[in-house]
């Protein structure tokens, strides 16, 4: 094992691939210079300016440029800086890229892997601090995949490369310093597979992306009160590991989804509804969501925090669970 | 410089003695496929009529010039995009007309095995990477398919068409822009028939039009009357042979004019009679036979010709009628890998 941030487990990853296979290449906005956040540092030094391109600021035209790519023997890795500036590339990647397989009677496959990073760091307000999977994991043809560990960042991406359709990849901004043990040998993580991160029988909790690490802190925090809670890290939300949230579930009868993303027609929706649907006999009490509210993230940190899901909040949640239901 | 010039006509061929040194050879070629293009179309119009065709067609008739004499200048393994209005590209770079009827009515065997339609007709083995039923969608994705050609270090192109509605779109500016910074092996057509759906494009646009675009984004750009297929296939041999050659992106505008509305059931009543009138006088068929009997074509060989191919594309829509409807459950395939819907029920 060795120790390695989030930021750089992905960069190992994009190295390891395109070593591997002279068709992947990378694409995006400042890559020469390593991109907006240092993921690509140093690799145009290794692998050139046609293998890791710098583009111009043409989002619509970077999709598209990759899904024709795509189309002709080459597996493109898309670069869109911020998840919210993909919204310049929605038909691009939702009525090309994820249609063109079905749509043109599987004459072909779309590999490409877009990788989107989401959520709220510090103070970036309402256009680049946004969680967008919902928007993604509605649309059929897409991959949607949302890792929250080093490890997990480098073995998912490894799989969502080698992956025959178009995967949306979200990393998350707050976890680039996050450190964390990777193996030094070959790590694939396969996609479609949750990552059980801590055991409990009382409360099922599932989570992604940055919220993992919150859920963990509220787990342990539980556990030394006697309250087990089982926190189910998804990592890929299509297709989104059912067995494993309904075991669990079977299990615990409590359901308690977390997400960073607005709650309204967030990811936790689906969830709840498919274990409401498939084991209401088994539930101990309601199903339960918590996500941001239907705001814009602001700027100034006291509002910006309205837009989070704290530890607070998670475990009052859990608590609110455990209580005997009122008599009405 | 933009060079070409715009609109002529039949006399204007003649006047200027265009049937001498004509390749009979390679324009009977063009011919045929031209009236290949026109029957299709005609047997699609006749059939959406009798409930056979189920979704939106968009002809070009009276635009078959574009398609012959462009794709006359690609090879096997060179890549084309089109549009909506895609049936005649298609055809021109060799789809087998009866998968395209199948498709148009939705039967087992079509192109895209039924998925798709008419504005999504693709054929990848003839290197057609699809109709687009977005405007202007095309372009970036030409611009990737070049994009990896030049990558693979391919002797093959890509050409990409488009019509004139598509220079108002962003993936436009986006996608010439990023053909010309990466040098890339494609051409851009601008297939300018005058109208955005049913609105005058010229009323819509700004400026010089699609080539002063293209040229303002450092493409070399020229303008030619796409109702004369002469006229096309030269300057679309030209434009190949350069990009053939390592030398960068280039655009074509060919100007022609829809003798259709935008659909088929469009009676196009927003545009005078005299026009339409005038513009059927310059039909790109006629206006090539006329060259090649001026070039000593005999009558007897044109005609038979044309009998040919419209009787053919008759027997085509008849096996196509006669040709099944594709498994319901095929809907489920070719989805995604994983995640595949089949996995669960839903």
């Amino acid at each position: 094992m060795a120790v390695m941030t989030y930021l750089e487990a992905g960069r190992r990853a994009v190295i390891e691939e395109m070593q591997r296979d002279t068709s992947v290449w990378a694409l995006g906005e400042d890559l020469g210079r390593g991109g907006v956040f240092g993921q690509y540092k140093g690799l145009q030094e290794i692998f050139g300016a046609d293998r890791i391109a710098d583009t111009p600021i043409s989002e619509a035209c970077i999709m598209g440029a990759a899904v024709g790519a795509a189309m002709t023997g080459t597996r493109p890795i898309v670069e869109m800086r911020f998840s919210d500036f993909a919204l310049c590339a929605v038909d691009e990647l939702v009525n090309q890229a994820a249609k063109a397989r079905f749509m043109f009677g599987g004459q072909m496959r779309v590999p490409m892997v877009v990788r989107e990073p989401v959520g709220m760091w510090r103070s970036s307000a309402a256009q680049h601090s946004q969680s967008l999977e919902s928007w993604y994991t509605h649309i059929p043809g897409l991959v949607v995949v949302a890792p929250a560990t080093p490890a997990d960042n480098l073995g998912l991406l490894k799989s969502a490369i080698r992956n025959d359709d178009p995967v949306v990849y979200l990393e998350h901004k707050n976890l680039w310093p996050l450190e964390g043990e990777v193996p030094e040998q070959e790590h694939l993580v396969p996609l479609g597979k949750a990552d059980l991160a801590h055991a409990g029988g009382d409360v099922t909790m599932v989570t992604w992306s940055g919220m993992r690490h919150g859920c963990l802190r509220v787990a342990e925090q539980l556990a030394a009160e006697g309250i087990g809670v089982e926190v189910i890290d998804l990592r890929t939300l299509w297709p989104w590991d059912r067995d494993t949230v309904f075991a669990s579930v079977e299990r615990t009868g409590r359901l308690l989804v977390v997400h960073e993303a607005v709650a309204v027609s967030g990811f936790g929706a689906e969830i709840a509804a498919s274990v409401a649907e498939a084991l209401h006999h088994r539930l101990k009490a309601p199903v339960r969501r918590l996500g941001a509210p239907r705001i814009p993230i602001a700027y100034a940190p006291p509002m910006e925090d309205q837009a989070r899901v704290s530890d607070d909040s998670i475990a009052a949640a859990v608590r609110g669970m455990l209580e005997p239901a009122a008599v009405s | 410089m933009i060079s070409g010039r715009g609109k002529t006509n039949v006399q204007d061929d003649i006047a200027e003695g265009r049937h001498h040194n004509l390749d009979r050879d390679r324009f009977l070629g063009r011919l045929a496929l031209m009236h290949r293009i026109r029957a299709f179309e005609e047997e699609a119009i006749a059939a959406q009529k009798d409930g056979l065709v189920l979704g939106a067609i968009h002809p070009s008739i009276g635009q078959e010039a574009v398609a012959a004499g462009v794709c006359a200048n690609l090879e096997p393994a060179d890549l084309m995009l089109s549009t909506h209005r895609g049936h005649g590209h298609t055809l021109a770079k060799g789809a087998d007309p009866l998968a395209m009827m199948r498709e148009l009515f939705g039967r087992a065997g079509g192109t895209c095995g039924g998925k798709g339609g008419s504005m999504h007709i693709a054929d990848f083995g003839v290197g057609m990477l699809g109709a687009n039923g977005v405007v202007g969608a095309n372009i970036p994705i030409a611009a990737g398919a070049a994009h990896a050609q030049k990558l693979q270090g391919s002797r093959q192109i890509t050409v990409c068409i488009f019509g004139d509605g598509a220079v108002n779109r962003g993936p436009f500016l986006e996608g010439l822009n990023w053909a010309r910074v990466f040098d890339l092996p494609v051409l851009f057509v601008c297939e300018d028939n005058g109208f955005s759906a049913t609105t005058r494009t010229r009323e819509m646009t700004g400026g010089e039009g699609a080539a002063a675009r293209a040229e303002s984004l450092g493409l070399e750009a020229q303008e030619v009357d796409g109702n004369d297929v002469v006229a096309v296939d030269a300057a679309a041999r030209a434009a190949i042979d350069a990009i053939r050659a390592g030398q960068g992106p280039r655009f074509l505008t060919c100007h022609t004019y829809r003798m259709t509305g935008h659909t088929a059931v469009d009676p196009a009543t927003y545009r005078p009679a005299q026009e339409v009138d005038e513009w059927r006088g310059n039909c790109p068929i006629a206006r090539l036979e006329v060259a090649l009997r001026l070039a000593g074509e005999s009558d007897a060989r044109l005609s038979a010709l044309q009998a040919q191919e419209s009787g053919a594309m008759a027997a085509i829509a008849q096996a196509a009628r006669d040709t099944g409807w594709p498994e319901a459950t095929d809907a489920f395939t070719d989805v995604q890998d994983i995640g595949d819907p089949r996995e669960r029920a839903f």
